[in-house]
C-alpha cells in the first residue's frame, strides 16, 4: 500500500512537521505537487490523521505531571468502560491509555502544585469507580518525546 | 505572563488542527485573522506552544505494537544516569523517555512490528543498556489523547 516515496515523505513530515509541503517534497526528491497528491491520499486512506499543536503545560502554569496506573476490579464487568468514561470528565486528564499487562489504565494528570494534585486526586482520582489499585510516578523530565516512528 | 480565555479557545482549536491558519482559528473563535495571529505569536514566544505533532495511524504504517516499559537502573551513579539516557535516546524503536519517580526510574515508550519484533528489541536493544535493572512491560491496548484543562 506504502511505497518508499510514501515513506520518505511521512519521515520527513514527522521529523520537521511545521515545514511548508515545497520542502517536504524536496527532501523527498518529489515535484511538490505529486507530493501534495500523496500526502492527499495519505490522508483519505487515513494514515495521516493530522497535525496537532504541541501544548507545553509547564508553561501555562501547570508544573506537576504525574502517571497514574491503575489496576481495576475485574470481577466488575463494565469495569473498565465506566472507569475510562469517569475519566474523561476529569479535565486535568490529558491522555487516557488502556494495557495488557500488570497495568490495566494509566492516566496522565497534570496539576497547577502539588497542594492542586492532592486537591485533584482527592476528589477526582480516588473518587473512580472500580479501583483495585493506584500507584503514581512523578514525571521529573522528559528527555525524548519526538514520538517518531522508525518508518 | 498571563492568559485569558480566548488564548485558551485558540489553543483548543489548534490543538485539534495545527494546519490551520490564523484567519480559519479566527473564524472558529469569533477573532479577526491579524488578532489570532498576533496572540498565536505570544503564545509561541511563551512556549505555551512548543511546535507540532503529526499524527500517524501506527498500525497502518506496520508497527501493530506499542509497549510501554517501566525501567528501573541496577546502579545509580550520575555517570551510569547519564549512559543510560544517551543510550536509550539513540534506539530509534524508542519514542518515548521519560524520567520518572517513584517504582520506575524511567519510562520508554517503543513501538514495534510485532511481538516478536519487539521481542528483539528488548533483548537486544533494552536489556542491553548500560546500567539496566529490573523491567516491566505493558503492552498498549487504547490510547485517547484529551484536550486537557483548556
Amino acid at each position: 500500500m506504502l511505497d518508499d516515496a510514501d515513506r520518505r515523505l511521512l519521515r520527513y513530515l514527522q521529523s520537521d512537521p511545521e515545514a511548508p509541503v515545497s520542502e517536504i517534497a524536496e527532501r523527498a526528491g518529489l515535484q511538490p505537487t505529486t507530493a501534495a497528491r500523496r500526502l492527499e491520499r495519505l490522508r483519505a486512506q487515513g494514515v495521516l490523521r493530522g497535525s496537532h499543536a504541541v501544548i507545553d503545560w509547564a508553561a501555562l502554569g501547570y508544573a506537576v505531571e504525574v502517571s497514574l496506573r491503575f489496576t481495576l476490579d475485574k470481577t466488575q464487568a463494565r469495569a473498565f468502560d465506566e472507569f475510562q468514561a469517569a475519566a474523561r470528565d476529569i479535565p486535568e486528564v490529558i491522555a487516557i491509555q488502556t494495557f495488557l499487562g500488570r497495568v490495566d489504565v494509566r492516566l496522565s494528570v497534570i496539576a497547577r502544585d502539588m497542594a492542586d494534585y492532592q486537591r485533584l486526586y482527592r476528589d477526582s482520582i480516588l473518587t473512580l469507580p472500580h479501583i483495585a489499585d493506584i500507584e503514581a510516578l512523578m514525571h521529573v523530565a522528559t528527555l525524548k518525546t519526538s514520538e517518531t516512528l522508525p518508518i | 505572563m498571563s492568559w485569558d480565555d480566548t488564548d485558551m479557545a485558540i489553543l483548543r482549536v489548534v490543538q485539534q488542527d495545527a494546519t490551520l491558519g490564523a484567519g480559519a482559528v479566527g473564524r472558529a473563535v469569533g477573532l479577526s485573522q491579524p488578532a489570532v495571529w498576533r496572540r498565536l505569536q505570544r503564545l509561541r514566544a511563551a512556549g505555551v506552544i512548543t511546535g507540532r505533532r503529526v499524527d500517524l495511524d501506527v498500525e497502518k504504517l506496520g508497527f501493530g505494537v506499542t509497549v510501554f516499559l517501566g525501567v528501573k537502573l541496577a546502579t545509580k551513579g550520575r555517570v551510569s544516569l547519564e549512559d543510560f539516557e544517551r543510550a536509550c535516546m539513540s534506539i530509534p524503536e524508542v519514542q518515548t523517555v521519560q524520567h520518572v519517580l517513584g517504582l520506575y526510574d524511567y519510562r520508554l515508550r517503543v513501538v514495534a512490528r510485532d511481538l516478536s519484533d519487539f521481542e528483539r528489541v528488548l533483548r537486544r536493544r533494552i536489556m542491553t543498556l548500560p546500567g539496566v535493572g529490573n523491567v516491566e512491560a505493558n503492552v498498549l491496548l487504547s490510547e485517547e489523547r484529551r484536550p486537557g484543562p483548556l
